[in-house]
């Protein structure tokens, strides 16, 4: 599968995206410049952490206007896949490709630490697999992840399955104690009602590489690639 | 014709703003217990040309909500004005 990961000026998390996607997951990778505006018939676009454009105005708003966010906006239009891990999970929300948006974490620090989470469901590519009893230890670096959605959207979210992941303890309980950054109803990350668009907070490259010492990130990326290897088969 | 607007952006008045909670909490450090309700915003400057103040309203806008402001989590409100002409 060919693979493109989108760089923007600020972008932090890039190479360690890159690295695990081609060394540790074999894939084929490009990397996308937020200037260009060509995709390179890329399978999956991936818009990596950081702080593109230093994060000016709002977390991930003025990444959505980047000239590579047009083709990507209109890639996932037409079904194509797309994650997006924290600035990446940020951009989408502004883009309005994912529901809900990000806010400062109430307690105003920048959180850098390993937390659990608990897949939601099974209903979409990155937890399918996934044993939806565990909870998956992957390191958290944001200071605005606190995930908010309106109320009466809330709901659907969970219907269609779209919420991804809830921040939970080591035992995999989904409670207040965990809640770490304020997010509603725990909400690690969503994908939309399509399902081709994913977005979570948490670092999974970050805990893909077995000389760190927790692959936990690494089961997760396999699921959604797998998923979109499936998908493209048809 | 130049306008001149001044945005203010504001979170909305349900959601937890904890930027203002600690400016608010800090008052009683300076001796301002007296001072609470704290809500931080953005306060937004820029000029636009339009032929019209109606033109410009419009702008000023489409501006607010396709980049300015995330309404899903903030407000804004703007006042427009003629730019003085330069002597």
């Amino acid at each position: 599968m060919k693979i493109g990961v989108v760089v923007f000026p600020g972008s932090n998390c890039d190479k360690d995206m890159i690295y695990v996607l081609s060394n540790i997951l074999k894939h084929e990778v490009v990397e996308l410049w937020h200037k260009n505006t060509d995709l390179q018939d890329v399978d999956l676009v991936v818009l990596p952490g950081g702080f593109s454009y230093g994060d000016y105005l709002r977390s991930g708003a003025i990444a959505r206007f980047s000239p590579i966010m047009e083709k990507v906006i209109a890639f996932a239009n037409e079904g194509g896949y797309l994650l997006g891990i924290c600035n990446g999970f940020q951009v989408l929300c502004e883009s309005g490709l994912l529901p809900g948006a990000l806010l400062h974490n109430p307690s105003h620090n920048f959180a850098c630490k390993n937390v659990y989470l608990k897949p939601h469901s099974n209903q979409n590519l990155i937890t399918r697999d996934l044993d939806k009893n565990k909870a998956f230890k992957i390191p958290v670096a944001h200071g605005e992840g606190r995930y908010f959605i309106e109320e009466d959207q809330r709901a659907t979210l969970a219907e269609n399955g779209q919420i991804l992941f809830q921040y939970c303890n080591a035992s995999a309980k989904v409670n207040e104690e965990a809640n770490f950054n304020g997010s509603v109803e725990n909400i690690a990350g969503v994908c939309n009602a399509q399902k081709n668009v994913y977005g979570m907070m948490p670092h999974p490259e970050r805990a893909a590489d077995e000389n760190l010492g927790n692959v936990d990130g690494r089961t997760l990326l396999e699921s959604l690639l797998k998923g979109v290897e499936a998908s493209l088969v048809k | 014709m130049k306008f001149k607007a001044e945005i203010n952006v504001m979170p909305h008045k349900a959601l937890l703003d904890p930027q203002g909670k600690a400016i608010s909490k800090s008052m009683t450090n300076i001796g301002l217990p007296e001072i609470t309700g704290v809500r931080m915003g953005k306060h937004i400057h820029l000029e636009v040309e339009a032929e019209s103040e109606e033109a410009a309203k419009a702008k000023v806008e489409e501006a607010c909500q396709k980049l300015l402001t995330n309404q899903i989590t903030e407000y804004y409100e703007f006042t427009l004005a003629q730019a003085e002409l330069e002597a």
